[in-house]
């Protein structure tokens, strides 16, 4: 993303002025080195990242040792919490669970999200930039108004049950529509569509069309050429949009909570239950860490087989 | 991917274009038609034509109070953020440093981290500190998300703009503060009015987050959901969640055109 090329700033005029101390010598290690400027105008934004982020991330790897009794914490290093993970079978299918699920909707998204990368691409030629917006724009709007919607529409009495027992379709409402994993994948998939085009157009407005034509004059029809040029060419995109689509959905909370029901709840409703009704943080927070462990492990093996695959294609 | 495989025929990939796009906005679309329906029951068929809704969600003191929270929480979290994702640009872009590369990765992690885990652990930790859960810890929380994607929104400007005209000033005489602010800010400025536009409506519909990190005053997305449960409560929240969607599209569509107007996609594009 960023090229380690940056050219010389330009020396600051004024470099030397002769003042004693401390601060002459910050100054004069202020003016000779480019890293030290653009640390110190880093540094708002590091110390933010690392006192909100970074140090809070830290303590709740440590909290996840801890115990809990009531109200009372007790800081002492143990395992309990693992221990009661790895005996639960309802803690562990639930991360299953959520892993499976949000396995789907990467794959739902992608399958999706491509023909479209893909129209605005190759065959859009002016407005290209009102495309992109419009893709764009609902993804920055009320994540909880968009999962919401989605049970207005599957409800019981929802816009699809009430409207075809208007038409005369139904008898009685379907009750097979919501809280269920369908419906969570469903309104998953339609929540982070835009996550997914993104990288996927960038990454096809990036191939050289002479590649294309180069195929097309040594004899490769149409599909051959998506397949063997263009596909493997926004593979970088594609699993760019995977890891972006799937990291985040592993811990949605929302959607499960409106849309999933007792058989769609996914392992963020159970870290939230600890903060809640269970009032167990320590458990919680090991939770959390199985849980950014699992997803990090998915991560590698998929980072892992992609590369592989794009390998042996090479 | 088995439709770009019939590319070559633009009838066929551009009714999938117009069908996605009714996918992406169709469903978001019932909240301002019910919103507008004279029943409490959200469903078909659809009763009189109604604004009642929209008054009654006026005259809610709890909602009006729990929007003026978000904004109190969204203004300076867009202008804090703002500021911080300049500066840490410029520094990326224009000033050769030992580590740029996982630095980059550290500041982007809070847009990967998911969110539920970073609400947690901040939670944690306020509680271990004792400070109590206010608008202000809401506002910290934001923070690290909105400060990340202007720091994204930001390097694409900065390094979107022809640098000889920095190097320019610099030779001629200017220090670098005059240069910043009369050649490099100018250029820049759809960018900090993008990213101001954008951290807010982040910070403006954050769940999550404020849903642990909230004391007694609720930002509006948690009132919104605490009326979720309640059907007759339901719509002068649809009311209010229309204004808002149509709000923060008009503010986003303002932001996106902003930004990335005088970027390479505008030569492709012929805007």
């Amino acid at each position: 993303m960023v090229d380690g090329t940056a050219p010389k700033a330009g020396s600051v005029s004024g470099a030397g002025t002769g003042r004693p101390g401390l601060l002459s010598w910050w100054r004069q290690l202020y003016l000779r080195s480019e890293g030290v400027r653009g640390y110190s105008l880093l540094s708002p934004t590091l110390l933010l990242m690392v006192f909100a982020i970074a140090v809070p991330l830290l303590l709740l790897f440590v909290a996840s040792f801890w115990t809990q009794h009531l109200l009372d914490i007790t800081p002492t290093f143990v395992f309990d919490n693992y221990l009661t993970f790895a005996e639960k079978d309802s803690y562990q299918k639930l991360l299953w669970r959520s892993l499976k699920i949000s396995g789907f909707v990467t794959v739902l998204t992608l399958l999706l999200a491509y023909p479209m990368a893909y129209f605005i691409a190759f065959r859009i030629k002016q407005n290209k930039l009102m495309w992109i917006i419009l893709i764009t724009v609902p993804f920055w709007t009320s994540y909880l108004l968009r999962v919401f919607a989605w049970k207005i529409i599957l409800g019981y009495n929802g816009v699809i049950n009430s409207g075809l027992l208007t038409l005369g379709w139904i008898q009685a409402p379907l009750e097979f529509l919501l809280y269920n994993q369908f419906a969570v994948v469903l309104t998953l998939a339609h929540a982070w569509a835009a996550f997914a085009i993104l990288p996927i157009y960038v990454s096809l407005e990036k191939i050289d069309r002479t590649l294309l034509e180069a195929a097309t004059v040594l004899g490769d029809g149409p599909v051959m050429r998506f397949f063997r040029v263009t596909l493997p060419l926004s593979m970088p995109g594609v699993v760019a949009a995977a890891l972006l689509v799937f990291i985040p959905t592993v811990g949605d909370y929302i959607t499960p909570a409106l849309l999933g029901g007792p058989k769609g709840l996914m392992i963020g409703n159970l870290i939230q239950l600890q903060f809640a009704k269970a009032n167990n943080w320590p458990m919680g927070a090991a939770l959390s860490v199985i849980s950014l462990l699992a997803i990090t492990l998915v991560v590698c093996a998929f980072l892992w087989f992609s590369k592989r695959v794009r390998t042996q294609n090479l | 991917m088995t439709l770009s495989g019939k590319a070559p025929k633009i009838g066929g990939l551009g009714l999938y274009a117009v069908f996605y796009l009714a996918f992406i906005y169709g469903p978001v679309l019932f909240l301002p038609l019910f919103s507008l329906n004279d029943s409490t029951f959200i469903s078909f068929p659809l009763k009189e034509f109604t604004f009642k809704w929209y008054v009654e969600a006026f005259q809610s003191e709890r909602l009006m109070a729990s929007l003026f929270n978000s904004v109190k929480v969204g203004v300076p979290v867009a202008i804090i953020s703002t500021i911080l994702g300049t500066l840490a640009a410029k520094a990326i872009t224009r000033y050769r440093m030992p580590g740029k590369t996982p630095m980059m990765s550290f500041l982007m992690a809070p847009l990967v981290v998911p969110g539920i885990i970073v609400g947690i652990a901040l939670l944690i930790i306020i509680n271990r500190v004792g400070i109590d859960l206010s608008l202000w810890t809401i506002g910290i929380a934001h923070l690290p998300a909105c400060t990340a994607f202007s720091l994204w929104i930001m390097i694409s400007r900065l390094e979107g703009f022809d640098r000889s005209l920095e190097e320019a000033s610099l030779n001629l005489g200017e220090n670098a503060w005059m240069t910043f602010w009369r050649v490099t800010f100018p250029l820049i400025l759809p960018g900090v009015i993008a990213s101001l536009l954008l951290t807010f409506t982040i910070s403006f519909d954050e769940f999550i987050l404020a849903f642990f990190l909230a004391g007694n005053e609720p930002t509006l997305p948690i009132f919104m959901w605490s009326q979720l449960r309640f059907p007759a409560q339901l719509p002068p929240v649809l009311a209010l969640g229309s204004l808002i969607l149509i709000a923060s599209f008009v503010l986003v569509y303002f932001a996106e055109w902003f930004r990335r107007r005088g970027t390479h996609l505008e030569s492709s594009s012929g805007v």
